[in-house]
């Protein structure tokens, strides 16, 4: 269980643990630590963070599975997140995501076939001026067109992830 | 004039401390901590008529008013930073342009309120708004402007970010508060409400960014003129409004509060793109019953848009053109608001989908008279019968559709399509 996360990163883990208000409160950055690692979270991710904060597997579940940025099943090296919400929607979201569909040959929630890209829809990004709007990664990327979704693709198929 | 909160916003850069400082930044604290009592401020932000800029728009003063100062043991300031409704913006544009904007309101609370320890909850989302932060806080502690013994005086104050991994519901204080503990965001049902029993069932002030970013403005300058600011005769302060949608001109900007309607999308939003007509729009944010060009010269303000039954919510405007079909742009809201419900109570869980079926088959041109009293009965039956806002919210632009655009349900209904779908 502990080769999820090397020793050194557990153990600052429970430092900021045992410095917390309550350590429950740890809870989400515990999940994006170990996903920033593995991409995902796994059962062994979500048993190391209930270990770590003396909870039950379920307690941690439970909020493991309510949020969207905690990926509780394998995703991509690179997750394209598309605004799906009013203001991205009334600038034309929709080719943009059906562009994206085609050009990765992918529905949305599924991953490429060479495991590059997976594509998930998102709510409002809080970029709304800036819509069609999506994030690959924590990248934002704005006033989105299909011509331009191809070069941002190519950019990034180019790139490893930061 | 009006710049208080965009004063130090410069495109492409972030101001930190010593700009912030160069334009009168953390003034507000040392006259506050320095020449003025808790009570003082408190009284001061009361009759300021500064009012949450969050969404519900409740007098900050009087939620202040109910916090139990004088109760002993632990205390808490929760900033609300979980901006999450479609079509706004504004927190970030605050947080990527000048941080200290808020940590410095955040102290100035925390003293008013006898409150030592604040969380700011961020949204996911927001990486650049939490690093701004991470280095604000990490520059106000060394300048001594949080921590122990602030600017020498015997009040102690600690700042922290919780960062969350995104969920609309998480905006809702009591969902935030249940976020923030590490348990899953359900929203409590209310009372006992936060001031009573809030973060690990400590008292707990929640105010959202902009509001706070407000404070040190009015300790500065004084209730009489902070409500001078604005256009109206009851409104208070000015307001970040965020321009999306149908705009020549998009983005975030900091007007007097009772702006006209028509003269922010006109003037500030440059008119409706590509030479076409204003058709509505969502005058605060997606929970917010839309508005017509009928409601140009509604000044943008709680009051005034409350009489034309909406609310001024988060100054999100959303503006559709006259080639929008509303039923469409309905749906996408229900479909938002369906799948961010935490699905704790039934009449949002399985309600907000059947509104989204109803409207689903009204717009494939299937829809019957029966449909469209189903969707009434909808919005009557889900109103009301919730532990939080969220399907409340849900439902304003339900409840503007059949206002306003009644016609167009009907004509969908009638005609055995969508009225503006081409070809």
């Amino acid at each position: 269980m502990t080769t999820l996360l090397p020793q050194e990163e557990i153990a600052d883990l429970q430092q900021r643990i045992a410095a917390a208000h309550e350590p429950r409160e740890m809870i989400v950055d515990i999940l994006l630590a170990i996903q920033a690692r593995h991409r995902w979270v796994s059962d062994e991710g979500i048993e190391l963070t209930a270990d770590l904060l003396g909870l039950s597997p379920l307690q941690v579940e439970e909020v493991a599975t309510f949020y969207d940025k905690v990926y509780r099943r394998p995703v991509g090296e690179k997750v394209i997140h598309v605004c799906d919400s009013i203001c991205c929607w009334s600038r034309g979201s929709e080719a943009v995501y059906r562009h994206l569909q085609q050009r990765l040959a992918i529905a949305p929630g599924e991953t490429t076939a060479d495991g590059l890209f997976t594509l998930l829809p998102t709510c409002c990004l809080g970029a709304c001026d800036l819509g069609p709007a999506m994030r690959i990664g924590t990248r934002l990327y704005g006033n989105l067109t299909p011509e331009k979704v191809d070069e941002i693709l190519a950019r990034e198929r180019g790139e490893k992830q930061p | 004039m009006s710049n208080l909160l965009f004063k130090n916003r410069h495109p492409g850069t972030t101001t930190f401390l010593d700009g912030y400082r160069n334009t009168g930044g953390y003034q507000g604290l040392e006259k506050a901590l320095r020449e003025m009592t808790p009570a003082e401020i408190r009284d001061l932000v009361k009759a300021s008529g500064l009012r949450g800029r969050g969404g519900a728009g409740f007098s900050t003063g009087l939620k202040w008013s109910f916090f139990p100062v004088d109760m002993p043991g632990d205390k808490y300031l929760v900033c609300n930073g979980d901006e999450m409704e479609p079509g706004t913006f504004k927190d970030r544009t605050l947080l990527e342009a000048d941080p200290h904007q808020l940590v410095e309101g955040i102290v100035i609370a925390a003293y008013a309120l006898h409150i030592s320890t604040g969380f700011i909850f961020l949204r996911h989302a927001y990486s650049q708004a939490r690093a701004n932060l991470e280095r604000a806080i990490t520059e106000a502690r060394e300048a001594g402007l949080i921590g122990r013994n602030i600017l020498g005086t015997d009040f102690s104050f600690e700042l922290l970010i919780h960062g969350s991994a995104g969920r609309y519901i998480c905006g809702e204080e009591t969902g935030l508060l249940n976020g923030l503990e590490g348990k899953r965001p359900n929203p409590r049902s209310k009372p006992p409400f936060p001031a009573v029993k809030g973060l690990f069932a400590k008292p707990t002030l929640l105010n959202n960014v902009e509001t706070l970013a407000n404070v040190q403005h009015i300790v500065i300058g004084g209730a009489e003129w902070f409500s001078g600011l604005a256009r109206t005769e009851e409104g208070a302060g000015t307001k970040l409004f965020c321009l999306s949608g149908h705009l020549n001109r998009t983005g975030c900007i900091e007007l007097p509060l009772g702006i006209p309607l028509g003269e922010l999308v006109e003037e500030h939003g440059g008119g409706v793109w590509q030479d076409r007509r204003f058709k509505a729009c969502l005058p605060g944010g997606a929970s917010t019953p839309y508005l017509t060009a009928e409601h140009f010269d509604t000044p943008m303000d709680y009051a005034p848009l409350e009489a034309v039954k909406t609310r001024l919510g988060t100054g999100g405007l959303v503006v559709f053109d006259d080639r929008t079909c509303m039923v469409a742009a309905t749906l996408n809201l229900q479909r938002f608001f369906a799948r961010e419900s935490c699905g704790w109570c039934t009449p949002c869980r399985d309600g907000l989908p059947m509104v989204c079926w109803v409207l689903e088959k009204i717009e494939r041109g299937e829809g019957t008279a029966e449909d469209l009293e189903m969707l009434r009965g909808l919005v009557k039956n889900i109103n009301g019968r919730t532990f939080c806002a969220l399907a409340l919210g849900a439902m304003g632009p339900v409840d503007g559709l059949l206002r306003h655009f009644e016609q167009e349900l009907v004509d969908h209904i009638k005609l055995g399509r969508c009225p503006l779908k081409q070809g």
